[in-house]
């Protein structure tokens, strides 16, 4: 292991192929991450809306949704998703776009739970108490609830991220030209596997450590109790 | 439905789909149980290593950081070729590399909920160290952090898919021998409708029981 780290030939063999290989792939993971992000978002917010509306169909199909795509697993996702799309648009599926679906309806679920938990915290004699104060409905939402909202909800979204991330990695199993996909072929063709693997890790972890940190940084600041912005003003 | 039973759910096909799941739990269940004692040891360490030993508290977090950072799927195919032996453990070994470290963040949660008083007061009574921890601490994280460590369950569970990529005989690869030999695209769907089903009862239930644990932590 050791010896092969230090093996320098090996070395210049991984720099000839990071520019052809290593970096589409890199910004494939990242594109489809991305992309894939945005359609979690989007059907996270639906969803979590959908489960805390008051109509029981709504919160049927949020509940369907969510236990669904949580349960099961993003492989048999994906597998299912190269499998059957083709026959349902007629057509070659690009790779990007089955990495966008997968990924983004099993997050999304996710999501939804993050959103729902977010908006059932927060509780109803607030609305009350801000519209007897004479806060418009838009005023109410920007002072008093999504400051809390966004307090609770944000360091579970950025886990979520961080894990969908680490999750496009899924692609590689069905071919889909994506970091991990370009790492295994070249190091299992090769037979470097430090070289092949060793950056490929680093790379993940270039994306996800800020995350990380993101997420801790936002988990603290949600424990302080706020003080006023401006001392002056207030007194 | 008889049509069914002769081109999918042949007696051998099932047989042979149902081994693949009890290999699927057996890996988890081994799993989550090595990471959970390493694990410990490194949120023990992570927590409790300080002034002289702070190193060690560093190197742990290192580690738990950079294996929370990577995919998991990384390391069973880097393992897949530099170890050798039974293809299994290896992938045992690749999955408990990855998941002591999320364990080890899910029990460190646990030390810290723990108040300062439980020390001071077995410090009182002559508590050593490691029986504060062993009869004192210790139960009283590991009871508080069942709910996060089921969660832990269901997703080893659902990651022990990836292991199709190496070819390790489990539920979703031994299902796609099976897949391979059918025909129609509406056998195709419909064992995939199977498979996600039965991963969806395993992980239901378990989620189910979180759930249960959860309310029983808020009611008390």
């Amino acid at each position: 292991m050791i010896k092969d780290l230090l093996n320098v030939k090996r070395w210049e063999a991984f720099l000839d192929v990071l520019p052809t290989q290593y970096i589409p792939g890199f910004i494939m993971t990242l594109k489809v991450a991305l992309a894939g992000l945005l359609l979690a978002l989007v059907l996270g917010i639906i969803f979590g809306m959908f489960s805390s509306s008051k109509l029981n169909i709504f919160k049927f199909i949020s509940r369907v949704y969510v236990e669904f795509f949580q349960n099961t697993p993003l492989v048999v996702q994906v597998f299912f998703y190269y499998a059957c799309l083709p026959y349902l648009i007629g057509g070659r599926v690009p790779k990007f776009t089955l990495g966008v679906i997968g990924v983004g309806i099993y997050h999304g679920a996710y999501i939804s739970e993050v959103i729902r938990t977010g908006i059932e915290a927060v509780p109803v004699g607030q609305f009350d108490a801000a519209y007897s104060q004479g806060f418009s409905y838009l005023q109410t939402m920007r002072y008093i609830i999504l400051p809390q909202t966004m307090k609770m909800i944000l360091p579970p979204l950025t886990n979520q991220a961080l894990n969908l991330v680490k999750n496009t990695s899924v692609l590689a199993m069905v071919a889909g030209m994506d970091l991990m996909y370009y790492a295994d072929s070249w190091g299992s063709d090769r037979g470097f596997f430090v070289q092949a693997y060793l950056p490929c890790a680093l790379l993940y972890f270039l994306i996800c450590f800020p995350l990380a940190r993101l997420a801790r940084y936002l988990e603290i600041r949600a424990k302080r109790t706020p003080v006023p912005k401006n001392k002056k003003e207030v007194a | 439905m008889a049509q069914i039973q002769q081109t999918i759910f042949t007696e051998a096909n099932f047989l042979f789909m149902m081994q693949g799941l009890l290999l699927t739990v057996l890996i988890a269940a081994v799993t989550i149980i090595l990471s959970l004692f390493f694990g410990t040891i490194m949120a023990m360490i992570r927590h409790f290593c300080t002034g002289k030993l702070t190193i060690l508290s560093w190197l742990s977090g290192a580690y738990i950081e950079f294996f929370r950072c990577t995919p998991n799927i990384l390391w069973i195919l880097w393992i897949r070729f530099t170890m050798q032996g039974n293809p299994t453990v290896k992938a045992i070994f690749a999955f408990t590399l990855f998941t002591s470290a999320v364990v080890a963040e899910i029990v460190r949660g646990g030390l810290n909920g723990i108040p300062k008083g439980q020390f001071e007061g077995a410090a009182s009574q002559g508590f050593s160290f490691w029986q504060t921890m062993f009869y004192i601490v210790l139960p009283q994280t590991y009871k508080s952090i069942v709910p996060a460590m089921l969660s832990q369950m269901i997703t080893v569970i659902k990651d022990t898919s990836f292991l199709k990529a190496v070819d390790i005989a489990e539920f979703m690869r031994n299902s796609s021998v099976v897949m391979g030999q059918l025909r129609t695209s509406g056998d195709i769907i419909t064992l995939y409708a199977f498979i996600a089903l039965v991963y969806f009862i395993i992980c239901f239930s378990l989620s189910c029981l979180v759930r249960s644990f959860q309310q029983k932590v808020r009611s008390s």
